[in-house]
This record gives structure tokens, C-alpha cells and sequence, in this order.
């Protein structure tokens, strides 16, 4: 019997208390070609948070978050099955369109990915193609929004025809990210946002998780602990596909009740 | 010994957590010979003992700066967590009161020389025994600390009541005395000043069995606090 679900039931009614919850995770479980990846995971995150997944290489929780806006789908051999919802609605469901829940759902990635775009068509190309914008004036009124959003706004806004390359690594993560939320996401996936950053883009990225985390559900994949005890407000453990353990951020980091995740985080042999 | 089993990945860091340990059993076992020593001074009326207090008093305040630095290095190039992180905040406030029994220690033994100039008073046998229960707290929640044991710990936590009773009595019967005989005002005094340093000793001793109890167990001695008498 896999041991996912006893933590992630005693921890229900912590995260129940203040947040509405936003993704629902039930058995979720993944594997490829055959080869187990994911084990029955159970989780409740909460909505207008940071929850971040922390773990050792392949532990599965890049796997999981995949799950969320199906990006398992375009790899051959996945198969995932349980139950997981956003909002109540299922995500594996035939009836949703992978690229409507990839609009609700944004992703950023560990190394920064615009288009070989303009600065402005990089945040432009969501609200473009989703229809979300009637006018110029409206689409500039997007873009402005997002970059604002994303604290880049000062910094390029006297040169949004350049490419989005040209800028920095930390002023292309932004960039991103502004893309992203261009199009008014629910949930933010983040997978190592700023393993390629150095301190001061990666200080600037975790204060923009903590002003977007009044708006949004985000999801940090990170391997920093240090990073996951700054700027989350709850912390998984996942571990050979297991979720270990699941609470407030506080207690995984002063009081972590799994010995394996008491050995990882304070990196000893486990 | 280690608060976990399994040991760390980084070599160096388990060691810098070990040599914490082994720094915090050494200054603890420095002040408790200290204390031993300072009621024997005043207990055999011997002034010839106050210097090997003091000596020693000194070298309890270099553990503490020295612990001190351990702990600030620890958090500045380890960024200590989970067991790790209780374990050098709780060594940190631990150092802090074994200085303060070290002093404390000082104070008594201080008084030896005082106490020596008049004749031997009848509550001594008192002193002493207060004496020996604080001294037994410490080596108990000492050991406590080098096995991190919590139950001897919660054991000593509770025997503050007893040397605060003990305390109580004995500062009535001083005053007593004092009240009757106007020659045991200035001895009297001095015995006061002991005894309170040895209660003060007794509440240090009770502070690091609440430290104990959180590095070992996440969670404050309070919580499981018996309701006043």
C-alpha cells in the first residue's frame, strides 16, 4: 500500500483553515512505458499560495506537476490515471482542451524560454491568439498590465521592440512570466525558476512569487530548500513517487514528522 | 553522540554539529565542578577555594564566546534545519545559562570568604542540602543533554517546585533567626545571597531541560506544564 495517503489526509484539514482549496489531487498516478513514477498521490493545494515540491532527482515531483496542465500528454508511453482537479473540474477529463487548460494553467521552466519575439510580442502572443484583447490600445493595455505584474515593466518600457533575448537571464524569466499571466492563468507551475539566476535576478523572481501569490495558485518545483522555506507557504516531500509529507512550510523545515524527510533536508544519508 | 542517526552527507558538517555537542558537554561539566567546588567553599567555610572558581569562571565565559561563534558559522555557511536547526539554537540559550551558572557559582563561592569571619551557623546543613539538589538537577539535565534523553530532563523541570520550597523555607527560618539574634543579621545576609543564587541555579538548570525538550522534540516543556499548586 502506497504511504501518500495518511499524511495527505492528516494535513487536509490544515491547509482546509484559510485558502480555498484549488487543485485536488486523488491517486494520481503516472508511469512510463510501464515503469511506475508517480504513486497514488493524494494532495490538497491550497488557491492564493506558494506550495512548493521539494525532493530528490526523480522523485516525481516534475512528474507531478506535469499532471497539471497535461504535459504528460505529449510524451509517448505516459499514462496517467486518478483523479485531479482544478477547481473542481477534472483535468484528464476527454472534454478538456489541452491547450484552454494550458492557458489556465502557466508554466515557467528552469531556463528562460522566450520567443524570438519583441519584448511586447512575447506578452502579446496569449492575449492574441486566446482572443483576449478587442484593440490595439486593450492589448496594449495587457501587456503593460502583465510586465507591471512581473516587475518588469520599468525596465523595458522605453524598448518593448527588442527582442525578449536580448534581455538578461533574470529579465527573461520575468519576461515569462509576464507571458503567462498575460492571459489570466488560475494556477502558475514553476519548475526550478531560478536554478539558472544568480542571487540578486533570483531575489527579484521569489519577491514577484510573493506579490503574485495574492492572485494566484503558484507551484514551485525546486531542489534550493532554502528557496522553498522563503517564499512557500506549504512544502510536499516527494520521494522514489511518493508524497512523504505535506504541511506548512514552517513545520517541514523546524519539524518534519517523515524521518526521510528529516534526512533530506538536513542532507543526510537516507 | 547525535541527535540523528543517520549521518550527513558533508562530512565537515557533521562534525561542526558534533564539536557544538562535545563544546557544550565540556562547558557544562566545567560548571558544575565549578558550583560543587563554591558550596564546598562556603559549606567548609574555606576561602581557599574562591580562586579556583574564579579561574575556572573565566573559562566558562571563552566556552560561551566560543560556542557562540560555532552557532553564528553554523547558520552563516550551514543554514542548519529540522533537528539540526533545534539543535544549534537550543545549544545557543544552553551556553547562555551555563554562563549564567558559572556566575552565579562565582557569587557563591564569593561569600565563602565573607562567611568564614563569623561562626559556623546553625541552618548551613541547610544550605548544603539545597545545595545538593541544585547540583544534582544540573548533573542530571547535564547528562540528560549529552544522551538526548527528554524524561530525565521533564524529571529535573519538575523538581523546581522542591528547591523553590526548600527556597522559601529556609529564607523564613534565616529571617527568623535574624529577627532574634541581631549577630546573625550579617552572616544571615550572605547565606540569603546564596540561597537565592542557588534557586537562580535551580531556574537555569529548569531552562536547559526546556531547551532539551525542544531540540529533541520540536515542541515547548510549557505544553505538558503541571497547574501551579
Amino acid at each position: 500500500m502506497p504511504d501518500n495517503h495518511p499524511q495527505a489526509q492528516i494535513y487536509d484539514s490544515h491547509s482546509g483553515g484559510e485558502r480555498p482549496i484549488k487543485v485536488a489531487a486523488r491517486d494520481v498516478c503516472v508511469e512510463y512505458n510501464g515503469k511506475q513514477a508517480l504513486n497514488h498521490v493524494s494532495i490538497d493545494i491550497p488557491d492564493r499560495s506558494v506550495t512548493a515540491f521539494i525532493g530528490p532527482s526523480g522523485c516525481g515531483k516534475s512528474t507531478f506537476l506535469r499532471c497539471l496542465n497535461r504535459m504528460n500528454d505529449t510524451i509517448e508511453g505516459a499514462r496517467v490515471t486518478g483523479s485531479l482537479k482544478i477547481d473542481g473540474r477534472e483535468v484528464n477529463d476527454r472534454a478538456v482542451d489541452p491547450v484552454v487548460l494550458r492557458a489556465s494553467v502557466g508554466m515557467v521552466f528552469q531556463k528562460p524560454n522566450p520567443f524570438p519575439k519583441s519584448i511586447y510580442d512575447n506578452v502579446a502572443y496569449g492575449p492574441r491568439i486566446h482572443g483576449l484583447a478587442l484593440s490595439k490600445n486593450a492589448l496594449d493595455g495587457i501587456v503593460e498590465t502583465a510586465l507591471r505584474k512581473a516587475g518588469l515593466w520599468e525596465e523595458v518600457s522605453d524598448r518593448l521592440a527588442d527582442p525578449g533575448t536580448s534581455l538578461s537571464g533574470g529579465q527573461q524569466q520575468r519576461l515569462v512570466i509576464a507571458r503567462a499571466i498575460a492571459i489570466n492563468p488560475e494556477v502558475i507551475l514553476m519548475d526550478e525558476p531560478c536554478s539558472a539566476l544568480d542571487p540578486i535576478a533570483t531575489a527579484k523572481i521569489e519577491e514577484l512569487i510573493d506579490e503574485l501569490r495574492e492572485n494566484y495558485c503558484i507551484i514551485i518545483v525546486t531542489h534550493s530548500m532554502q528557496q522553498a522555506a522563503r517564499v512557500s507557504q506549504k512544502t510536499a516531500f516527494f520521494h522514489m513517487g511518493n508524497l512523504v509529507e505535506f504541511g506548512p512550510t514552517e513545520d517541514i523545515f523546524t519539524n518534519p514528522r517523515d524521518p526521510r524527510t528529516q534526512d533530506y533536508i538536513t542532507g543526510r544519508f537516507g | 553522540m547525535a541527535l540523528s542517526k543517520t549521518a550527513h552527507i558533508v562530512t565537515a558538517y557533521g562534525e561542526e554539529l558534533d564539536q557544538l555537542a562535545d563544546e557544550l558537554a565540556r562547558m557544562g561539566g566545567l560548571v558544575e565542578t565549578q558550583l560543587e567546588t563554591a558550596i564546598a567553599a562556603i559549606v567548609r567555610r574555606d576561602s581557599t577555594l574562591v580562586q579556583a572558581v574564579r579561574d575556572r569562571e573565566k573559562q566558562v565565559n571563552q566556552m560561551q564566546v566560543d560556542v557562540e561563534k560555532r552557532v553564528l558559522r553554523l547558520f552563516a555557511l550551514r543554514q542548519p534545519l529540522a533537528t539540526d536547526l533545534r539543535m544549534t539554537i537550543s545549544a545557543l540559550k544552553i551556553s547562555t545559562d551555563l554562563e549564567r551558572v558559572g556566575d552565579l557559582a562565582k557569587n557563591i563561592a564569593y561569600r565563602a570568604k565573607d562567611l568564614s569571619e563569623y561562626p559556623a551557623l546553625a541552618l548551613i546543613d541547610r544550605v548544603e542540602r539545597l545545595g545538593a539538589i541544585v547540583i544534582k538537577q544540573l548533573h542530571e539535565v547535564l547528562d540528560a543533554l549529552s544522551s538526548f534523553e527528554i524524561e530525565p530532563a521533564i524529571r529535573v523541570w519538575r523538581t523546581d517546585d522542591e528547591v523553590d520550597e526548600r527556597y522559601n523555607a529556609l529564607v523564613r527560618e534565616m529571617l527568623v533567626s535574624m529577627g532574634e539574634n541581631s549577630g546573625l543579621v550579617e552572616p544571615g545576609v550572605h547565606i540569603l545571597f546564596v540561597a537565592k543564587n542557588l534557586e537562580r541555579i535551580g531556574d537555569h538548570a529548569t531552562n536547559i531541560a526546556e531547551a532539551l525538550h525542544f531540540m529533541v522534540t520540536a515542541t515547548p516543556l510549557e505544553a505538558d506544564s503541571p497547574p501551579p499548586a
